[in-house]
């Protein structure tokens, strides 16, 4: 990244590849005023283009439903394919395979992901698709105005749809129990965490969970719900700070090195963890399991890398996949020669 | 003077049936008979005689009564026949049963270890003495009642007159060239038949004489054909969930691409295939995969497919490629998950909820199987479209002969699809869904494309030409007008009906799918009996046209198939409404595959009136 004039001279950034920002621009937002996922968005937007990421090399997947559509709002120059609710993992399966350079990023929510979407959620971290997976977590369905969803608070009280009786879903806890390699969750109101966390994710070879809380401005932000302004405000509660490090980049941060702890991620980039007083490892499940019961417990937002595992291989470097990407193969590569049929049909 | 048994014999010479019977062997589902079972049909196969083989199996692992039925005929009928004339009892459980519905001069194999009386004296009977014969193999003890069926195979051939010699190729071929398998089966079928030699005399009427008319031929089944066909098409992504009776298919693709679709040069993969969670994600990656380039393609039968159903209606919306297999079995919901139906033909048509059209292939043998595999692939990705075929559990488990599969005749087409290059030279000028060349079908790009005006945003919701969200209701009616005009232009590549005439026809037949043995069958009892027939065998849906003609050309037509409600019969009626009285339909459904005489006695009755 650096720093330029344009012609008319004023000053305007554009990256190494030679892109502005709004070269990672989308259409504009249609969500509420104000909503975590436009936030959310811009944090996107930011991340991509710090990264030096050409858009083309992006692919955008989501569901149905308030987040599904935020896709549309970030990276115009970037495939989408807004899909079916909660089956935006098998589409992204699919697709993926198509061109192995490319780098998945999903946004889906918490209606989404934590009903329908259950079993596409658990089973994408089995197979470790290289694949961000942003859940916009806001604890109620938009879309239809106002319905709980699985993972408003038990006891939540909501205008026309009276108290929750149900135990919430937690994402990072199913996602970490589901062997995703890559576990973070963060808050839409801390766009500098966001950010550091999506850049992580986008270097992460394997699926990368981030769970965002993502306030609804207009159906669930009453201050007492898990997913709201203020609450986050007060019980966000960050495991590290922590700053990615680009792989081209010298490493300038600043921190104490017995207080900070550095991941190394499978492109050769680093993520670097300041501990914040306790000594946390997320490259430990068991501490990771130990940190999100706690926060449970405590009733607090933990946010920030919560596990990571940079051992473990993509699901599209299990399946040996020739160099050049498969949508790119010819009739010649494809279509055995006639000598193998005649032989098959000896064998008949 | 001559004894009892060879005045028998004599009488049996006098009226000798060669080359034209059926066999039906009962045995326990899981006690290995299959093996036993696919030997007596390839050896039949390789004397020259024309043979097909269906199992008729329970929804079971061990333990339930399964029947596998073999027809021998020396004209080459090999549909399902009614009758059994040679009985072979291996199941104590329907020993009874079985043996009163054997028709009077039906010849009965029994293992001798099942104690039950035999009180009919029409027909003839031969003990086999399995337990006997098995005591004296060496092998070990858990493989025993595994070869035991090998004794019935061994006195079978004896008696009927399969060569020792064909049964040995037919076990090589079931075992892949396996030694230890094929010496261990081979041993017990020796001693059985070296045992009937010595203790049994041939009573019965019923022969095996080698012929020449399976020379040239394949004998294997639909599922394996549409496997083989869909790599030579290029298949490169396949996503499925394991359904009787589609499993097969995904499983034969997994056995055959790694042999032909590595890349010479790396030995790394051209192709995919992932065993989804479950239906809703086979066909979500499916979709992803088509969409982003890949000729993709996921097998089903009715449940899986009923779960498809959300996606294949985006796919249509959306304009998405792929390639969907339909093996029917029998519905509706679970209905007879192993036995075989073609229930699935209206749904599939109009599957998914608003304006939905879905292009429809039906092959009608093994052959078909082969081709519209691959062919489906360029429909698929010209018209842009989900491609159904319409298989079933007939063509898909049981075993068909059928001419060597035949080398693609076209190239790959791949359709509208625009490259860096492309882009370059229209200066980026292009959008998703503008129809440029009147034809309904716009230009797509697909995912890897760098170039920066490559990418667009694919949606199920309402989109302009920009592929744009709109909820403009001009930019809607235009839509769905263009997909309609699409579909008007696919018709010219479906594959048109196969006719068939005689002279003087009195009548017309119509089907699609795996009935045609049975009407063809059908129509030569009708031609001897002064009734002759021409028969159309539908092969695609839409309708290409052609069906108007032929259905003028008779006063009745027949509309057959294995259904209740008569679907293809509807969708003529649809069409065609002006022929309607023309259409009569014939719909049956009871999850066995269609014979002759069901066919014969309704058009006869029908006739008559």
């Amino acid at each position: 990244m650096q720093e330029s004039l344009d012609v008319q001279g004023k000053k305007s950034g554009i990256n190494t590849i030679g892109l502005t920002k709004s070269d990672y621009r989308g259409s504009p937002s249609t969500l509420c005023q104000g909503c975590g996922h436009n936030s959310i968005a811009s944090q996107i937007i930011a991340a991509c283009y710090e990264l030096d990421i050409h858009p083309e090399e992006i692919v955008k997947f989501s569901g149905i439903g308030c987040s599904s559509k935020s896709i549309a709002y970030f990276l115009n120059r970037s495939f989408g394919f807004n899909g079916l609710h909660g089956r935006m993992p098998s589409l992204a399966t699919g697709a993926l395979f198509a061109d192995h350079t490319l780098k998945g990023l999903g946004v889906s929510g918490d209606g989404d992901t934590a009903s329908i979407g259950m079993g596409q959620f658990k089973h994408i971290l089995r197979r470790n698709m290289k694949l961000v997976y942003i859940v916009e977590n806001n604890g109620v369905y938009g879309l239809t105005k106002g319905q709980f969803s699985a993972t408003a608070d038990q006891g939540l009280e909501l205008k026309s749809h009276g108290v929750n009786p149900y135990m919430p879903v937690d994402i990072a806890w199913e996602a970490l129990v589901g062997h995703a390699t890559f576990v973070a969750r963060s808050f839409a109101g801390d766009p500098k965490q966001v950010k550091e966390l999506i850049k992580a994710a986008l270097s992460h070879n394997g699926v990368a969970v981030l769970d965002i809380i993502s306030p609804c401005v207009t159906f669930n932000n009453v201050d007492q719900a898990t997913q709201s302004y203020a609450w986050g405000k007060d019980h966000e509660a960050a495991l590290h700070e922590l700053s990615y490090v680009p792989r081209a980049e010298e490493i300038l941060i600043d921190y104490d090195e017995e207080e900070a702890k550095e991941v190394q991620l499978h492109d050769g980039s680093m993520i670097m963890l300041r501990k914040l007083g306790r000594d946390y490892d997320p490259t430990d499940r068991q501490a990771a399991i130990k940190v999100l019961e706690e926060a449970n417990s405590c009733q607090c937002l933990i946010t920030g890398l919560i596990y990571i595992d940079t051992n473990q291989p993509s699901m599209v470097d299990i399946y040996q996949l020739t160099e050049k990407p498969l949508n790119r193969l010819t009739e010649r590569e494809l279509r055995p020669a006639r000598s193998t049929l005649e032989e098959l049909n000896r064998s008949f | 003077m001559q004894t009892e048994t060879q005045k028998q014999q004599v009488l049996n010479e006098k009226k000798r049936v060669i080359n034209d019977f059926s066999i039906t062997v009962a045995t326990v589902n899981g006690s290995g008979s299959q093996t036993s079972n696919a030997t007596i049909l390839r050896s039949i196969f390789k004397m020259g005689i024309p043979v097909s083989g269906k199992n008729i199996f329970p929804s079971n692992i061990q333990g339930l009564p399964t029947w596998y039925t073999v027809r021998v005929n020396k004209d080459g009928f090999v549909a399902r026949k009614e009758e059994t004339d040679i009985l072979i009892e291996m199941n104590p459980a329907t020993f009874v049963d079985d043996l009163a519905k054997l028709k009077s001069g039906g010849v009965f194999f029994y293992a001798d270890h099942i104690h039950q009386s035999i009180e009919r004296d029409d027909i003839v009977v031969y003990p086999m003495p399995v337990k006997d014969i098995i005591r004296q193999v060496e092998v070990p003890s858990y493989l025993k009642d595994y070869v035991a069926n090998m004794v019935y195979v061994g006195i079978a051939a004896v008696i009927l007159g399969i060569d020792l010699e064909k049964i040995q190729q037919a076990l090589e071929f079931h075992f892949k060239g396996k030694a230890k398998p094929i010496a261990i089966n081979f041993d017990v079928v020796q001693r059985a038949a070296e045992w009937a030699k010595g203790n049994l005399v041939k009573q019965d009427p019923f022969y095996l004489e080698p012929m020449e008319a399976t020379k040239g031929l394949i004998l294997t089944d639909g599922n394996t054909a549409a496997a083989l066909g869909a790599i030579y098409g290029g298949v490169q992504f396949i996503s499925w969930y394991p359904i009787t009776p589609a499993t097969s298919l995904a499983e034969n693709l997994q056995t055959y691409l790694p042999k032909l679709r590595k890349d010479p040069d790396s030995g790394k993969n051209t192709f995919a295939v992932v065993q989804a969670e479950d239906e809703l994600s086979a066909i979500g990656m499916a979709i992803g995969a088509g969409w982003g380039g890949l000729r993709a393609m996921t097998s089903t039968s009715g449940p899986g497919l009923s779960l498809m159903t959300e996606y294949i209606g985006l796919g249509y919306f959306a304009e998405v490629p792929v390639v969907i297999w339909d093996v029917e079995r029998v519905g509706p919901s679970t209905g007879l998950p192993t036995r075989t139906a073609q229930g699935d033909l209206t749904f599939v048509a109009f599957m998914g909820h608003g304006d939905t059209q879905n292009l429809i292939l039906l092959p009608g043998n093994i052959n078909e199987c082969f081709e519209f595999a691959w062919r489906a692939f360029d429909i698929a990705e010209q018209i842009q479209t989900p491609v159904i075929v319409l298989s079933d559990l007939d063509f898909g488990m049981n075993q068909w002969m059928g001419k060597p599969f035949e080398y693609p005749n076209t190239s790959m087409q791949r359709g509208k699809v625009l490259w860096e290059e492309d882009l370059e030279r229209l200066g980026g000028n292009w959008a998703r869904y503008f129809d440029v060349d009147g034809d309904g079908i716009p230009y797509r790009t697909v995912i890897g494309n760098r170039h920066p005006r490559a990418a667009y945003f694919t949606r199920g919701t309402g989109h302009d030409e920009y592929a744009g969200y709109s909820e403009e209701p001009q930019n809607w009616h235009d839509l769905l007008e263009r997909l309609k005009r699409k579909f008007q232009v696919a018709r010219e590549l479906l594959p048109v009906p196969i006719i068939e005439t005689m002279d003087s026809p009195k009548i017309g037949i119509i089907s699609f799918g795996s009935t045609e043995p049975a009407i063809q069958e059908t129509r030569y009892i009708l031609a001897k009996h002064g009734l002759p027939s021409d028969f159309m065998r539908v092969r695609a849906y839409p309708f290409t046209g052609v069906e108007k003609e032929f259905i003028q050309k008779h006063p009745v037509n027949y509309v057959v198939e294995m259904n209740r409600d008569g679907q293809l019969h509807q969708l003529l009626r649809m069409e065609y409404p002006e022929l309607a009285e023309k259409l009569r339909s014939f719909a049956y459904t009871d999850g066995l595959p269609l014979t002759a005489k069901q066919l014969v006695d309704f058009i006869q009755n029908a006739e008559e009136r």
